[in-house]
């Protein structure tokens, strides 16, 4: 690769973005550039980067979900059913969890597939069916007192530096990584997903060379499901308590994250390593905004600014829209 | 004319209208269902009342939704734009009228007209980057969407701005002829959007571009800019129906309406539009908001949980669409 060719690279600008407001914070703020916030940073961005990684997959095969905040509450409550009404171990609530992950996710799918209709308005519907029954059965009812080996499954690894600090390595971040180099191997190493973006990019060739659509379809929005199980078993851990409106709602700084690294609404394009930067932008400039002490009432303003200008820019640059497309030149 | 052609012609007419004919038939069916499970409750006269003024605010912003689907795009916007404009309306209205004056008039037509200004500027924005940047319609008013929100709750803190004056709120609780202001208001409002789309060269080019953009840009169409006015008009009856709202409540805030959004959806799929833009008339989409109306107010008399009502809202827009995939397979 020439250094031409890195210049045209979506990544390259987003890293740069990056470290120009790294230095920006480290200069304006104390503590940013420290050990202890970089580690709080990934644990607590963790179960938005593992979801993060399904919403790529998702967004690569030409769809879109927005239900995966009600799926992941439906998890935890999930988690918490079996760790405290079955005496389940940490495995069982993960397989619990994916479990129902799956399930949802699955049926996501089907109806996407079988009634032919856009997945944002089948998404908009069962975000409202599984996020109403949620609350209807369970009240809002927040949960904590874990168990003690539940608290202590948090972290894998702990240290204490010369001056004292102690720093743990949550397992959430194990699974952040686990997450990314799965779906790295899919999409890029897999048959499967060369299909999807395939799938993405042309609908219509993707059937034609006899792809099985409704397989695909499933296997995208399941694994979504799965993530938002694994992202739901990642919250729960970080912060120890179940509440209803914790994740739902967040759905925008996901999408913004994968959409900010690069990837396109229109389908077949995206990159994990651009989800990755993405999801530290917004992690970044989430936490510069509070090290700031910049009042929390304008943070959605500048965060939906970002997503705005950056959704514009990505566009801009990559002017393939249809009508362009539709030129014809008459000599 | 033989009997043949009558009976055909009778035929084409229920098939240009089947939709219609069928909501209509789902109306009546509710109606008489609801009377024997509600008997003497859900069809009085106070019941009456408190349905056509809470008809008319999600109506308005239905068509609002409706338009841009028809155009093959959606507004996910509709909600924060009508509580930017109800928010400035509201600070114009507390702040410059004072008790006695007799100004206050004169400042309630300037306060309303900004709050509509601040509405339409904003269709225009979503027009521009859609039509003109390429960004697809669900990102740019998810984005628009963000930034109004935190816009709303960064100015009001998630305070109450309240206190009108008597003109604005005739606006949303007076009556002419003993029918409510408000559902006169919609009802002029649909029959305007109705015509606008069905008679003239912008509701036909809306149509075209929603089942073909490219070929409607290759037939000659203007798409561009028949997109911004789809928006303009979209994030104007945002701005109308705030004013609706900020009027029935005597207050505005950061937040009203937010359950809206997916019934307005399930308003213009219900009443025949079709998700993927192209197909579908403004009167399905009154016919089906009546049905949404007769049907919360008797889920609410019948004592169900809003939280169960949501989801069932869900289940019914996912039936919808099913059922509709069936009939096209036909």
């Amino acid at each position: 690769m020439t250094i031409n060719d890195l210049f045209k690279k979506h990544e390259f600008y987003l890293f740069m973005v990056i470290i120009s407001l790294s230095i920006l914070f480290t200069i304006y703020t104390k503590g940013f550039l420290t050990l202890e916030n970089f580690l709080d940073l990934l644990t607590n961005y963790s179960f938005l980067g593992i979801m993060s990684a399904g919403m790529l997959v998702v967004l690569i095969s030409g769809g879109i979900d927005l239900s995966f905040t009600a799926i992941a509450t439906i998890s935890e409550y999930m988690i918490a059913l079996v760790i405290f009404n079955y005496h389940g171990n940490l495995f069982t609530a993960f397989f619990i969890s994916c479990f129902a992950g799956v399930i949802l996710g699955s049926f996501n799918a089907f109806i996407i597939y079988y009634f032919k209709a856009p997945a944002l308005i089948v998404t908009i519907a069962t975000l409202n069916i599984f996020y109403g029954f949620i609350i209807l059965v369970t009240k809002g009812r927040w949960i904590y007192n874990f168990p003690t080996w539940f608290r202590e499954a948090r972290n894998i690894y702990e240290f204490t530096s010369g001056n004292g600090t102690e720093y743990a390595i949550a397992l959430p971040v194990l699974l952040l990584l686990l997450v990314f180099i799965i779906t790295y191997i899919i999409l890029n190493y897999s048959f499967l997903g060369r299909k999807i973006f395939t799938f993405g990019g042309n609908r219509e060739a993707a059937r034609r060379m006899g792809f099985n659509l409704f397989h695909m379809t499933i296997f995208v929005y399941a694994f979504m499901g799965l993530l938002a199980g694994v992202g739901a078993i990642s919250h729960v851990l970080i912060v120890q308590t179940v509440q209803a409106n914790a994740i739902v709602g967040r759905e925008l700084e996901v999408i913004a994250a994968v959409v900010l690294g690069g990837a396109s609404l229109a389908g077949g394009k995206g990159t994990v390593l651009g989800t990755i930067l993405g999801v530290t932008l917004i992690a970044i400039m989430w936490n510069g905004l509070i090290l700031m002490g910049i009042s929390s009432y304008w943070h959605q303003v500048l965060i939906g600014l970002i997503i705005v200008i950056s959704v514009i820019s990505s566009a801009y640059s990559s002017r393939k829209s249809i009508l362009g497309g539709a030129k014809i030149d008459v000599e | 004319m033989s009997n043949n052609t009558i009976i055909s012609r009778l035929r084409l007419l229920y098939r240009s209208n089947s939709t219609l004919y069928m909501l209509i038939v789902l109306l009546i069916a509710l109606t008489i269902l609801l009377s024997i499970l509600l008997p003497g409750r859900i069809f009085t006269l106070g019941n009456f009342q408190s349905m056509s003024f809470q008809l008319p605010e999600l109506g308005i912003l239905a068509i609002a939704m409706m338009i841009t689907i028809l155009s093959g795009g959606i507004n996910l916007s509709i909600i924060a734009t009508t509580n930017v404009s109800g928010i400035i309306t509201a600070t114009i209205l507390t702040k410059f009228i004072t008790v006695g004056s007799g100004n206050s008039f004169f400042i309630s037509v300037i306060a309303v007209l900004t709050g509509w200004a601040a509405a339409l500027l904003i269709g225009i924005i979503n027009g521009f980057i859609i039509a003109y940047v390429g960004v697809s319609p669900i990102l740019a008013t998810l984005g628009m969407m963000t930034v109004l929100q935190g816009f709303n709750i960064l100015y009001t803190k998630g305070y109450v701005i309240s206190g009108f004056p008597p003109e604005i709120l005739f606006i949303g609780n007076g009556t002419i002829l003993g029918i409510p202001l408000p559902l006169i208001i919609f009802l002029v409002i649909a029959f305007i959007i109705g015509i606008l789309l069905d008679r003239t060269p912008f509701g036909l080019s809306n149509y075209l571009i929603g089942s073909n953009e490219t070929a409607s840009y290759l037939s000659g169409i203007n798409v561009k800019k028949v997109l911004i006015c789809t928006y303009a008009i979209s994030s104007l009856l945002c701005g109308i129906a705030s004013t609706v709202i900020i009027a029935h409540f005597n207050s505005a805030r950061a937040g009203y309406a937010e359950s809206y959004l997916l019934i307005t959806i399930l308003a213009a799929v219900l009443g025949g539009a079709d998700p993927y833009g192209g197909l579908g008339k403004i009167s399905g989409l009154v016919i089906a908001l009546f049905i949404l109306q007769v049907a919360s107010s008797g889920l609410n008399l019948l004592g169900v949980s809003t939280h169960f009502t949501k989801a069932l809202w869900g289940i019914i827009l996912l039936i919808v669409i099913g059922l509709r995939n069936i009939k096209l397979k036909k």
